[in-house]
């Protein structure tokens, strides 16, 4: 396969994964933003989304005041925000277009849809249920392209490819989220009948849609650092780093199989879940949660460079 | 040459009711039994499937229609097995004399030396590749893949407009049209196949495309040469046919970037590592394929191409220098190259020309410019001419002052009455000015031609442009046998 194919692919894969966790990121916020100001309130809401995605620096940069209309907008239909979610499924597009004999019919109409619907949208600020509204439809036609994806496309380099980027976006994403509140998952003691941090809690777990997984799983009211452990440490969980690096090693080794030799990137990734599987929640808030996290973002960061490296992009 | 125009179903008769040709019978019985409706129905099904499959084309200087579809008009072009069998025959000898005439002009310039084309015409004619001087591609083929513009004013009457021989697109058109028509229109096909006679199918294209290519592969190449198709990239109008092709013929589409060359060996960049690529149909223009060589600051290319190409490593398709063949200038000049080099009169006529740079036909030009087709002797696209009977006074007088200026660049050409074919139209079926692109595919083992081909239809009442770029459209091409007819 071309290394140009291959990526256009993997950032096929990171834009389309990012567009989905902006769209969830943005319906937790509208939620969460929507509770009295002694819950949390508005303006710290908009502020730790824009901290989660990644953009915080450059919206500072517009001076801008932080509320729903201005963030709502520089996260969704900005077309001067590189990270909006307009510039990253019209990102993935013009991937899929480079790649288009590499995708099914199928994978590229859902790909071209998603692009369609987001401009369906327009070029202004939107109100809070149209927010909501766009964030939904988006979340389906991704869904749809997962689907495609998954049913369509052959179990060969062109779909590890695409879901090497989706695995290593979305541990950036849930590594990012929990870093941007890991202060209020640090253990401490609680008044009995839950906090006003519940609510931060839940909106996280709604970030990765995983409010009803932690009651199957824990079967408890919700607990910080239950959430951390969740989202660090459980494998069942799609969006969890151990699942991440899971997916991540198997899909190196399927391309390390189809090349005959492995490489950095699948030592960096072996060596991410080896530390994973090693340590537990108590051991790491020992260390410290967020010492952990910006190490573990790093340790993703030279993992992607190490696929671009070991794949000549 | 009359000024009605030869209608391809009912002749030089009346439009609808006369006489139908032989080889639209079974067309013109299913129109007659159509409805409106059923009609304005397919044409809405092709245009859906052509837009879920994608295929578009990009225009040039308009922003908003960075993506459309060309249109097309369900009601086929048809030419009989006689009529296909003719022009084949003219077809092969015009490209086999191509295919000679440039490995003349760049090896001993005999055509040069008994008179049959001017010295300073091919020696100093921009399109002459001082690079590909006393070079010889694979095979001796040239002109792997030549696109040879058709039109028909008669019966009997094909005259070549164009020769095509540097990167001639739109066989994906002709595929995709033959796959719409194939779903749109099964009743109909099977009833032409049903009589004894039969549609024949353009499908091996992408087969005989790749034996082509096969076939001119370096020496070096003992087992299957690695083929990849270089495209400009998804910008370039005609990126869907690259892609589409690349494709079909199960090969790598490449961009320049991809590839690199080392110690004179072409290589692509893959996940596996560099490999190496033998056989390149290149859709990228001679100026922009080695900016060592030709324009410098071309990204679309690769540097070091050319000294691969001669060092025999690769074979490139087509070679490089054949814009020499199709200049507009040498076009006049084609029935004596046919004759010198295949020893036999031209099969396919030219369109009667008129060369600006020739005194006497200089200032015929200039009189009769209100009945002429003027063309800048390298352009192309229906770009920079001028259509003189549908031209007002003052941009015939606009023109003729760019021609006085500058009379090498032009050439004439009478306005042909070319052939109509009926076309739906708003206003219901209508007929509508046609030519033909077949392709035709030279290898080792000489050439071979898919029956069929583009049509392309100029949808304007009266208009004779036919270009994408100007509003033209396309139609499935058939070549129908037909019982009892002698081939």
């Amino acid at each position: 396969m071309l290394s140009r194919s291959a990526a256009n692919l993997y950032w096929m894969g990171r834009y389309l994964e990012r567009a989905d966790f902006l769209c969830r990121l943005l319906d937790a916020t509208v939620r969460l933003a929507s509770l009295p100001a002694s819950h949390g309130g508005a303006q710290p809401a908009w502020e730790s989304a824009i901290k989660s995605a990644a953009v915080a620096d450059s919206f500072a940069e517009r001076n801008l005041p932080v509320d729903e209309a201005h963030v709502g907008y520089f996260l969704t239909l900005d077309a001067d925000n590189p990270s909006s979610i307009r510039r990253c499924l019209e990102a993935a597009r013009a991937n899929g277009r480079s790649v288009r004999t590499a995708l099914t019919l199928e994978t590229w109409e859902a790909v071209n849809g998603a692009y369609h619907e987001i401009h369906r949208f327009g070029h202004t600020a939107l109100d809070s249920a149209a927010l909501v509204r766009l964030a939904d439809s988006i979340k389906d036609a991704l869904l749809m392209f997962d689907g495609a994806a998954h049913r369509t496309q052959l179990r060969e380099a062109t779909y590890w490819f695409l879901r090497l980027g989706t695995t290593v976006e979305r541990a950036d994403n849930t590594a990012r989220l929990l870093d941007v509140k890991y202060h209020l998952l640090l253990p401490r003691a609680e008044p009995v009948g839950g906090s006003l941090d519940y609510f931060q809690w839940t909106t996280l777990l709604r970030t990765v849609s995983a409010l009803t997984a932690y009651r199957w799983v824990y079967r408890e009211s919700v607990k910080p650092w239950l959430v951390a452990d969740l989202l660090i440490f459980n494998r069942a969980m799609p969006r969890s780093l151990i699942a991440c690096m899971e997916d991540a090693v198997w899909l190196l080794d399927q391309l390390a199989a189809s090349r005959g030799r492995r490489g950095p990137a699948n030592r960096i990734a072996s060596a991410s879940l080896r530390g994973l599987s090693a340590c537990d929640i108590e051991t790491l808030f020992q260390g410290g949660l967020h010492e952990f996290l910006t190490a573990f973002l790093a340790e993703n960061n030279s993992l992607g460079a190490a696929i671009a490296e070991q794949y000549l992009f | 040459m009359s000024n009605r125009a030869f209608d391809e179903t009912f002749g030089l008769g009346p439009f609808s009711g006369g006489d139908v040709r032989a080889p639209y019978a079974e067309v013109a019985r299913w129109l007659a039994g159509a409805s409106g409706d059923l009609l304005e129905t397919r044409r809405r099904q092709a245009e859906l499937f052509f837009r879920r499959i994608g295929i578009t084309f990009a225009v040039y200087g308009d922003p908003d229609a960075q993506e459309r579809l060309i249109p097309f008009d369900i009601v086929p072009r048809i030419l009989s097995g006689g009529e296909w069998g003719r022009m084949e025959e003219g077809l092969k000898q015009r490209v086999q004399a191509l295919n000679m005439f440039l490995a003349d002009v760049y090896g001993p310039r005999e055509c040069i030396r008994a008179g049959i084309v001017p010295e300073e015409l091919v020696l100093l004619n921009p399109q002459y590749c001082l690079a590909q001087v006393g070079r010889r591609p694979a095979k001796d083929v040239w002109v792997q893949i030549a696109g040879i513009d058709l039109v028909r004013t008669g019966p009997d009457a094909f005259f070549v407009l164009e020769d095509n021989a540097r990167t001639p697109s739109g066989v994906s058109y002709m595929l995709e049209n033959r796959e719409v028509m194939l779903r749109l229109v099964p009743e109909l096909i099977h009833e032409i196949a049903r009589n004894g006679g039969g549609l024949r199918p353009v499908e091996t294209y992408p087969e005989t495309l790749l034996e082509t290519l096969t076939s001119v592969a370096p020496n070096h190449c003992t087992g299957e040469p690695c083929l990849a198709l270089l495209t400009p990239g998804i910008h370039n109008s005609a990126y869907y046919e690259h892609s589409f092709l690349a494709d079909k013929l199960g090969v790598e589409l490449v961009e320049g970037s991809d590839l690199f060359v080392h110690a004179d060996i072409l290589y692509m960049r893959t996940t596996e590592g560099p490999k190496r690529v033998d056989v390149l149909y290149r859709r990228v223009d001679d100026e922009y394929l080695d900016p060592l060589v030709f324009r410098q600051d071309s990204a679309l290319g690769v540097a070091g191409l050319v000294n691969a190409v001669h060092s025999g490593n690769l074979t490139i398709a087509n070679a490089m220098g054949t814009g020499i063949a199709d200049d507009k200038a040498i076009y006049s000049y084609m029935p004596d190259i046919v004759r010198f080099f295949t020893g036999k009169d031209p099969i396919l006529h030219n369109v009667p020309t008129w060369r600006c740079r020739e005194t006497d036909s200089l200032s015929y030009v200039l009189e009769n410019l209100h009945e002429l087709v003027v063309k800048e002797t390298d352009g192309s696209g229906g770009y920079g001419m001028l259509v003189g009977p549908h031209a007002t006074k003052d941009e015939r007088e606009r023109f003729a002052a760019r021609i006085r200026a500058n009379p090498h660049h032009y050439i004439a050409q009478p306005t042909l009455a070319l052939s109509t074919c009926p076309t739906l139209t708003a206003a219901g079926i209508a007929p509508r000015h046609v030519d033909l692109r077949p392709f035709v595919l030279t290898g080792a083992k000489g050439a071979q031609i898919v029956p069929g081909g583009l049509t392309r239809v100029a949808l304007k009442e009266g208009s004779l442009v036919v270009n994408s770029s100007q509003g033209g459209g396309t139609k499935d091409t058939w070549v129908v046998d037909i019982p009892g007819e002698s081939a």
